[in-house]
């Protein structure tokens, strides 16, 4: 089992679909997820573009109303199930839990295998579902839902499937963090992407089963009839609405804190210095998977919930920007003085700063009563949640694909077109999203096929920077593959990192480490006498 | 090497990690039914007049029965748990036998009452009382089928020599799971039975 070193393939080095299929070995898995995740990610990254598409004309025109429903359905299930979700806990978290900690692998290695394949199997119900594809939109409210006649339960299930693969994989984590670290990794040397996940893990354990048995109750509704969200037998279609937000609002912290805690690793290297704050960034993470469990309700403020309810789900919104600010200060006072270089890796944690930035701060409109019901619904939601998820969360991924693409392939990356496809996606998605901003504030709905023509110069706008960034995306795609190929050989640590996965070989032996590390220090070392030079 | 105890070679840390595990997996499953004990919350100060009403049309004395029936299992579990500290594995498998057998019956009076219910023409879309009930029961069901299946695997393992007092971790986290499918039903029954 173990690596032959002198191959240099480390982990890679059996071969053979077997020895993937079967593999306990946590790299191996995280490395399928992320390429199970990448795939869906161009999937509905292409419903994005044909719906950008209908979107040139204010007439339709390519598409029929329907099919237009189905696509921004798929786009979005797809993408929030099937890739934001798992793809950086999952895939990254896999790789590098385990690596960060300095164990030999996670606390339940067969489950951490069984978790993936009953994602697939969840993905394979979906597929299942598009015999009848789903034209809900991803947030499946009743009753429309009960009533259309979309595959809703096969539908239902399959995401059922996924969330149960999500639980076991945050439980995973969570044991993992706390029983395998190496000797000397107390709490608080803790990588913060470590923390990151450990409060992301929280939170799939926590709320994923209660969505879970929200799906469960809608497929029963449509199969036998029970009366949950049926309100001609007593039932509340508004109660589905608090079940589905008590998920999906934590849920967007399950696809932000991973992404900023491969933030917090990227800048302290790239500018050289330790990490500023790192308690406040630490514990920022649990305040906000706490917080964030106390602010569904801001989802549901046009849902005729009683003015109390509304105005106490208000408040605690704007809360949870506290945690979240707290971050965003820390790493400016982080670069404050730092030797900033500007790889690929670096340039994308910059972009996460900078578009989160936007994105968090369009929050407080849309937290905000008064300008809620004026904002609810229009494309403002739309620019804020990619602003936040793409800008925010894709972007993280992006940067840590950059940042450990060496440690996980043993191949060095082109930075040249690295920096170019960073450029065009940049361009590309402020081009696209912004523009939505200022047609949302100006009252276009989301999810028409259709808008009256005062429209049309922003949406074809918005389209054109839809290209733009799918292009930077496919020069990314392109790089990453040529790099698999023809890298250069990558060294150990090319970044000169601190992190105990950088201690190990590119890519890593099968154990990760020949002995297991003891910890003397943090991580953040740098440009003090424990960090090497830059 | 692919073991899942391989990383941490001490018995004792393993147990400790299972457990942690295990009670991972037990919050989750609060949550699970905590939805549905929400919904109920809801719907029954929404409607008490109707709860009040519809619970009259439950079998009182079989749901008792089944009460008995289960918290009996959890005693055999528990003495079951017992006997493997002590390193009687044949005892242990007559005890974790005899709790697979108990959940058994649960699913054969439950059965019995379904049918009951469902020959009086109560169904689960009657009204929002009947979806709650047999969602909540059918669930729970579900989970003591599930919990009968990793008993019964105990056993097997016990009878294969796989279990000593120096390992004891399936048979103590199959207990806590069995534990907490029981202590599901001591709240279902008063919720749903004796509304009063």
């Amino acid at each position: 089992m173990t690596g032959n070193p002198e191959t240099g393939r480390g982990y890679l080095a059996e071969r053979g679909w077997r020895s993937w299929a079967y593999t306990l070995d946590h790299k191996r898995i995280g490395v399928m997820y992320l390429l199970t995740t990448i795939a869906f990610f161009l999937v509905g990254g292409v419903f994005a573009l044909l719906l950008r598409l209908e979107l040139l004309s204010p007439q339709a025109k390519y598409f029929s109303d329907h099919t237009y429903n189905v696509f921004f359905t798929l786009h979005g299930a797809m993408m929030i199930f099937l890739f934001i979700i798992p793809a950086i806990p999952s895939g990254l978290g896999n790789f590098f839990i385990p690596m960060h900690i300095g164990a030999r692998d996670v606390a339940f290695p067969r489950l951490n295998l069984a978790s993936y394949w009953v994602f697939v199997a969840g993905f394979l119900v979906v597929l299942a579902s598009l015999v009848s594809p789903m034209d809900t939109g991803w947030t499946f409210y009743t009753p429309y839902s009960a009533k259309t006649g979309a595959a809703v339960a096969t539908l239902s299930f399959g995401i059922f499937l996924i969330g149960m693969s999500s639980i076991l994989t945050g439980l995973n984590f969570i044991v993992t963090i706390h029983k395998l670290r190496a000797p000397g990794m107390s709490w608080h040397r803790l990588p913060l992407f470590i923390w990151g996940m450990y409060s992301t893990s929280i939170i799939q354990v926590v709320a994923t089963p209660v969505v879970g048995v929200t799906f469960l109750l809608l497929a029963l509704e449509r199969l036998v009839g029970v009366a949950f969200f049926d309100p001609a037998k007593g039932g509340d279609p508004v109660l589905f609405q608090h079940f589905f937000w008590f998920y999906s609002h934590p849920v967007v912290y399950v696809m932000i804190l991973p992404a900023m805690g491969i933030v917090s690793e990227v800048i302290p290297v790239f500018s050289r210095k330790p990490i500023f704050g790192y308690a406040a960034i630490a514990y920022s993470s649990l305040a906000i998977a706490f917080i964030g469990f106390l602010v569904w309700g801001h989802h549901m403020f046009t849902s005729a919930m009683s003015p109390l309810a509304n105005a106490i789900f208000s408040f605690l919104t704007f809360f949870v920007a506290v945690p979240t600010a707290v971050k965003v200060f820390n790493w400016i006072a982080t670069l404050y003085k730092g030797s900033i270089t500007f790889e690929s890796p670096m340039l994308y944690a910059l972009t996460f700063i900078f578009l989160f930035i936007i994105g968090g701060l369009t929050g407080p409109f849309l937290a905000a009563l008064s300008t809620n019901v004026q904002l609810h619904d229009t494309y403002f939601v739309v620019a804020h949640f990619h602003y936040t998820m793409m800008g925010g969360t894709v972007m993280g991924f992006f940067a840590g694909l950059h940042y450990w693409f060496p440690k996980m392939t043993g191949k060095m990356l082109n930075e040249k077109v690295a920096r170019i496809a960073w450029a065009l996606v940049f361009i590309g998605f402020n081009v696209t999203f912004f523009t939505m901003f200022i047609v949302g504030t100006r009252g276009m709905p989301r999810r028409y096929a259709e808008y009256v023509p005062k429209f049309h110069a922003e949406n074809v706008v918005s389209t054109v920077g839809s290209a733009i960034l799918a292009l930077g995306i496919l020069v990314m795609m392109w790089n990453f593959v040529q790099g698999l190929r023809k890298g250069a050989r990558a060294p150990g640590n090319p970044w000169y990192a601190l992190s105990l996965e950088w201690q190990s070989a590119s890519p890593p032996e099968t154990e990760n480490f020949h002995e297991v590390p003891t910890v003397t220090a943090w991580p953040y070392g740098y440009g003090t006498p424990k960090g090497p030079p830059a | 090497m692919s073991s899942p105890h391989a990383e941490h070679g001490d018995p004792a840390v393993a147990f400790e990690t299972a457990k942690l595990g295990i009670w991972t997996f037990l919050a989750t499953e609060v949550l699970l039914f905590g939805a549905l004990f929400t919904a109920y919350a809801v719907y029954r100060a929404k409607f008490p007049a109707l709860f009040q009403a519809e619970h009259l049309k439950l079998d009182r004395v079989l749901g008792t029965v089944n009460t008995v029936v289960l918290i009996t299992s959890s005693l055999t579990v528990v003495l079951g748990v017992d006997a493997v500290r002590k390193g009687k594995t044949r005892l242990l498998q007559a005890y974790y036998g005899a709790t697979v057998l108990l959940g058994g019956v649960f699913l054969c009076v439950k059965y019995v009452e379904w049918t009951a219910e469902f020959s009086h023409g109560v169904f689960p879309g009657t009204n929002i009382f009947f979806s709650l009930y047999f969602v909540m029961t059918g669930l729970h069901g579900l989970h003591v089928f599930l919990g009968m299946c990793v008993l019964a695997y105990v056993v097997l393992l016990a009878r294969k020599g796989r279990l000593s007092e120096n390992y004891t971790t399936p048979v103590e986290m199959s207990g806590l799971y069995w534990h907490f499918v029981d202590l599901v039903w001591i709240y279902l029954l008063p919720l749903l039975y004796l509304i009063g």
